[in-house]
């Protein structure tokens, strides 16, 4: 189990090449997964490996191919200072954990990473860096293993319309 | 107390005052899928247990990202979407349409007020007619496909005010390069950008779809024009709707205030790899180029192809760079036919390909070799976007791209 550090801004394209949005299963779409970009990646990560990244983790297309690649080279938590908005809501579906970490970038590579979720916090080499906690709406969904387990429960949605 | 327009129409839906930061379940006035997010979302919809979509009527279904079909693979994923649309009694737009958020677009499926959710990130483009329209993942849109609903979290608005005219050969895409720049490419992640002032009360609908096209290169959650008589007229004949006023209360609280002048603009670039590396076109005037590649949601529409037109004149291609042009959509397509644009441009030396993404999307045709260098008006730059991961893109405006693609490295359009 180690870290994968990454900087910032690193997008969907670099995930996952648009060359193969056409496979659907995590297992074969983590064998390109940084394709081009960090080889290494696809051959060496394990299984409960985790990414450590900078600003803005996972920009760019709605992809879910992106998350679903990184799911199928084991990584289920991936700790970044933040998210671009779409890749956040798809990592929770496909059943991946989003921890924003205001520090993430002095945790270095190949580290070791210990999370305490109920504390709120994440430690690395001796130190505890904060986390923010996932909003509640989507704490739910986490819970779940995703939205597929939660929708699967969900007999009837309640709407906006109808009231509170 | 006074709102966003975002909050206004989140309020409108869920029929009492909604404000930015409320987490609300809100109905979806339409969900768009295409062939390569499609397939994913509807396995989620039937691993949800979905049996019958949520109103087959307020789904766009078609395929754009890989058409004609261009590895079995992809030819597998259609088969599986038509399938699927039949079952469904959902419309099928199929392959001959042409890319999903012009096709919405010129259909008037968007319309203001509306809450849209399209399984691509440049689902932000809708917000050119005023509606509330955000990108999401394949998940997401199973569970939309079965419930017709969607967690929101009602994003605050950054406003962005615009005044003055345009100078010659400078436009939209100028603008809204030069707006990425300064917010950068997470400035405006969760929140949306509200694009007002002058220069967008006269901006053409085309114009707006451009810019409301790349908020997600900000990070975005929308971008949305505040609907006006261009809103209305545009929809006029596409979409049965009466007029109604949409706009934030001049006094609602906005989360951050830009503004820009577009007299003072210049023909802008953003050099690799990433959108908010933007420059001055003189930076990189002379840069060698490979490829120039006109088309995509951004800028395919026939004000583009013309843009170009304009600038290419009688002129001819540079016969080094492989100029590829692309239409946005059947009916730009046909435009652009009638208007004698594409005898031109195949006249100047262009491949000049049925509607479809293309190169943009890096999966289909006209990928780049390590080393090559291509100028795209499209919207993303990214390491590897439109074919290696050692190959560099260059974004600018059709007009750019056109000059350039005569002199065959990048050229201030002012100057041929
Ligand atoms: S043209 Fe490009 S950005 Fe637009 S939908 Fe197609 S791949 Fe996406």
């Amino acid at each position: 189990m180690r870290v994968w550090k990454f900087g910032d801004n690193i997008d969907t394209d670099a995930i996952i090449p648009g060359r193969y949005l056409v496979i659907y299963d995590p297992w074969a779409l983590a064998t390109h997964a940084f394709e081009g970009t960090r080889d290494e990646f696809a051959q060496n990560a394990r299984e409960g490996d985790i990414i450590v990244a900078g600003k803005n983790f996972g920009c760019g297309s709605s992809r879910e191919h992106a998350p679903l690649a990184l799911l199928g080279a084991g990584i289920k938590v991936i700790i970044a200072r933040s998210f671009a908005r779409i890749f956040y809501r798809n990592a929770i579906n496909v059943g991946i954990l989003p921890l924003v970490c205001p520090e993430a970038g002095t945790i270095e590579d190949g580290a070791v990473v210990t999370i305490d979720l109920d504390a709120g916090f994440i430690e690395s080499g001796g130190r505890k860096m904060p986390i923010e906690p996932v909003p509640a709406f989507l704490k739910e969904i986490i819970d779940a293993g995703g939205l597929v387990g939660y929708a699967r429960k969900l007999e009837k949605v309640k709407t906006c319309t109808e009231s509170q | 107390m006074a709102s966003t327009l975002v909050e206004k129409i989140f309020s409108r839906r869920c029929a009492r005052d909604v404000r930015a930061g409320d987490v609300v379940m809100a109905p979806i006035d339409m969900a768009m899928i295409h062939d390569i997010t499609g397939p994913l979302a509807v396995q989620k919809f039937q691993e949800m247990g979905g049996r019958t979509v949520f109103d087959p009527g307020k789904i766009v279904l078609l395929f754009d990202h890989q058409v004609p079909a261009d590895s079995i693979s992809a030819a597998n994923n259609h088969v599986f979407l038509r399938k699927f649309a039949r079952e469904q009694n959902i419309e099928n737009l199929d392959g001959r349409e042409g890319i999903c958020h012009q096709v919405v677009m010129e259909r008037g499926r968007a319309a203001p007020g509306d809450i849209i959710v399209g399984a691509d990130s440049h689902t932000c483009m809708y917000g050119a007619a005023g509606a509330f329209a955000t990108g999401i993942g394949s998940t997401d849109m199973g569970f939309v496909l079965k419930f017709g609903v969607l967690y929101f979290r009602v994003p605050e608005t950054i406003r962005v005010t615009v005044g003055g005219k345009f100078p010659g050969r400078v436009g939209p895409k100028d603008l809204i390069l030069e707006i990425a720049g300064k917010i950068g490419a997470d400035g405006a992640t969760y929140q949306a950008l509200e694009f007002t002032g002058e220069t967008f009360r006269t901006m053409d609908m085309p114009g707006r779809m451009t810019c409301c096209n790349m908020a997600v290169e900000m990070g975005a959650k929308a971008g949305i024009v505040p609907p006006d008589d261009v809103t209305w007229s545009y929809l006029k004949g596409r979409r049965d709707i009466t007029p109604f006023l949409l706009a934030s209360d001049e006094n609602a609280s906005f989360s951050m205030e830009y503004s820009f002048d577009a007299s003072r603009l210049t023909p802008r670039v953003a050099v690799p790899h990433n959108v908010d590396q933007v420059v001055d076109v003189a930076k990189v005037a002379g840069t060698h180029i490979d490829q120039v590649f006109i088309g995509s949601c951004t800028n395919g529409r026939f004000e583009d192809l013309k843009e170009a037109a304009d600038v290419l004149k009688d002129g001819t291609f540079h016969p080094d760079v492989r100029v590829i042009i692309i239409p946005s959509s059947r009916t730009e397509y046909l435009k652009a036919l009638k208007a004698g644009l594409i005898e031109r441009f195949v006249s100047a030396g262009a491949l000049v390909e049925a509607p479809c993404c293309g190169p943009c999307m890096g999966g289909a045709f006209g990928l780049l070799a390590p080393g090559e260098v291509s100028l795209s008006t499209s919207n993303r730059n990214f390491r590897g976007r439109q074919g290696s991961t050692d190959a560099f893109v260059y974004l600018c405006s059709p007009a750019t791209a056109a000059a350039s693609a005569m002199k065959g490295e990048i050229t201030d359009p002012r100057e041929v």
